[in-house]
């Protein structure tokens, strides 16, 4: 019980001190993950709508291919962007083997499937004449794809979070690709077992309780947005395509 | 093919769906200002028909000609699109608010705010919805969001307006009250306008011209007099309200006045169909008087008088069905009142008239 106490006032200390180190390490662990969802909505939201609007042969395939990437193992993942980014792999030349370059490669793969399921699943919970009553009114298709897309924002908002929660909390991928190399690719995650491993559980629970707090901030930002009055903060906007 | 006045133009259209024909109409022109209402079951093809007019939807085979123009080119199809805008059954809304969702095709077409928020009041007080201008539109009513999506869509200034069963999902007082807004505002735009509906009240009210749809053809089309009172034939008869259809043969005729052979039993009628021709008689239940036997006093000009029995009363409300066996089938339609005054009963006998301009004929085959 003491460990767990003297763990939480170490972790107070560190907060309040703003310790360099600590702070470097949790603001890489958000440089990476944020950018990681960022760039697997750039994949996933596409990727889901086209899965949810279109037909065609091999279709259900490929949305069982999503089902099943949503509960990707991370150390899978690792392993296999490892293979591709090692010396004699085919991106070796690029050298970005313990990188956190490398490290946002295997988080993108790991939230891709996830943003594109939550994605494929509102978009098909919509009403299929939606996009019939926007292009019937004069829309463009990229206009009712837009429209489309606003009427999910709410499941929208949620695959952000699920992509954010999944690569955020995850530790064998960038253990793998990253390294864990102090002031280059340490994370809180690997941060974390590091310490536990070497037996400074104070500094252990110090990085929990930031992973855990950064968490939270970035979810209850994303819930603030998804919950405000009238289901949507752009409501009284007037809807833009320039 | 130039510019033409004829807004909407179909020809030799046929669709498709798994080599299940489910359309078929080989030429038919929409004028301009008029209020062409399609009629039909549900699933006859109508629904289909709209969504091709509207380019949202290939046809398998045939041309669609707008404006005399066939947009093929995605750019051709959106920009005739422009010149349409549709409603559809349910309101459709966008989770915005009201008078967002009615800006939104002034919005996509990149009009001025002014502009906008003219055209969009304007439309609120024409649809009486102007108190809920700042309301989200997904919490309405049915008729108020209907309303909104009727003024979203006349907002564009469409010169072409498509409307898919737009009363059908909504309440009888909703409807009629909508139904009636709407009539004065066709008439007010005179908008080029395909409507869509299954109910023959709302294609008497709003038509110029009627055209009745089963199985992806058109059965007939022409005013709604034409269509409701001269029926071309069973189907027709039988989707327009004609609740008596009795076959028979005509036995002879002076001048216009044709007598029609029925189980036995002679028919007047006025009729240009020849003796020998087999017919087909469409009788309206609103057209038949029902009479007690042995009233002497009556002198009527109705050339068709039957003795008959009452099978059955259908009560609906103000309104009472009669079910009459006259040696033939027969329906009435009297008033409750009527009814009660006459002490009509099941089992008891009549006697049946309807005048022989009431009858309307058409020759078989």
């Amino acid at each position: 019980m003491d460990l767990i106490w003297q763990g939480l006032l170490e972790a107070v200390h560190l907060l309040l001190s703003l310790d360099a180190e600590v702070f470097e390490i949790a603001l890489l662990s958000l440089k990476v993950s944020g950018s990681a969802v960022l760039l697997s909505l750039l994949v996933g939201i596409p990727a889901g709508m086209f899965l949810a609007l279109t037909r065609f042969p091999g279709r259900n395939f490929l949305v069982s291919l999503v089902n099943t990437g949503m509960g990707l193992p991370p150390v899978v993942v690792g392993l296999g962007v490892s293979l591709f980014l090692w010396r004699s792999g085919p991106f070796g030349l690029f050298n970005l083997m313990y990188t956190p370059a490398a490290m946002v490669i295997a988080q993108i793969i790991i939230a891709s499937p996830i943003v594109t399921g939550l994605v494929l699943a509102a978009m098909q919970q919509l009403d299929p004449r939606l996009q019939l009553q926007a292009l019937s009114l004069g829309a463009t298709r990229w206009q009712a794809l837009w429209i489309l897309l606003r009427e999910a924002r709410l499941p929208t908002l949620a695959a952000i979070m699920a992509g954010f929660g999944g690569v955020i909390s995850e530790i064998g991928a960038v253990m793998m690709v990253g390294g864990n190399i102090k002031g280059q690719t340490r994370v809180l995650t690997t941060a974390t077992v590091l310490e536990a491993r070497r037996g400074n559980f104070d500094l252990a629970i110090a990085l929990s309780i930031i992973l855990l707090a950064l968490s939270f901030g970035v979810n209850y930002l994303l819930t603030m947005i998804q919950q405000r009055k009238g289901g949507a903060p752009w409501d009284s906007r007037p809807f833009r395509w320039k | 093919m130039g510019q033409s006045a004829i807004p909407v133009e179909v020809v030799d259209l046929e669709q498709e769906y798994d080599g299940r024909r489910v359309l078929s109409v080989p030429a038919l022109a929409i004028k301009e200002g008029e209020v062409f209402v399609l009629i039909g079951p549900n699933g006859s093809g109508k629904s289909t028909f709209l969504r091709i007019i509207n380019l949202l939807e290939k046809p398998s085979r045939g041309k669609v000609f707008l404006f005399g123009f066939e947009p093929r080119t995605r750019s051709e199809i959106l920009q005739a699109r422009r010149k349409m805008s549709m409603v559809f059954q349910e309101p459709l809304l966008f989770s915005a608010s009201v008078y967002n969702n009615i800006a939104y095709g002034l919005r996509i077409r990149r009009e001025k705010e002014g502009r906008i928020r003219q055209k969009v009041e304007d439309l609120m007080e024409k649809l009486e919805i102007s108190h809920l201008a700042k309301r989200l539109a997904t919490g309405l009513s049915g008729g108020e969001a209907q309303r909104v999506s009727l003024a979203r869509a006349l907002a564009v200034e469409p010169e072409i307006f498509l409307l898919d069963e737009p009363l059908a999902s909504l309440d009888a007082p909703t409807r009629e009250s909508l139904r009636s807004d709407l009539g004065g505002l066709l008439r007010e735009l005179r908008i080029t306008s395909i409507y869509v509906t299954h109910d023959r009240t709302e294609a008497i009210v709003l038509a110029d011209r009627i055209a009745v749809m089963n199985e992806g053809q058109i059965l007939q089309e022409g005013t709604a007099d034409e269509v409701f009172n001269k029926p071309r034939d069973e189907l027709v008869a039988s989707f327009v309200g004609v609740e008596t259809i009795l076959r028979g043969i005509v036995v002879s005729r002076m001048e216009q006045l044709a007598e029609i052979e029925i189980w036995g039993k002679r028919i007047e009628a006025v009729s240009s169909c020849q003796v020998g021709d087999e017919v087909l008689v469409f009788l309206r239940p609103e057209d038949v008087t029902v009479t007690l036997p042995g009233d002497g006093r009556i002198r009527s000009s109705a050339r068709n008088v039957f003795p008959g029995r009452i099978e059955k009363i259908t009560h609906l409300g103000y309104l009472v069905k009669l079910h009459l066996d006259c040696g033939f089938s027969l329906r009435a339609l009297i008033t409750r009142v009527s009814a009660t005054e006459l002490g009509l009963t099941e089992g008891m006998g009549i006697m049946a008239s309807f005048k022989a301009t009431a009858v309307h004929v058409v020759r078989r085959g």
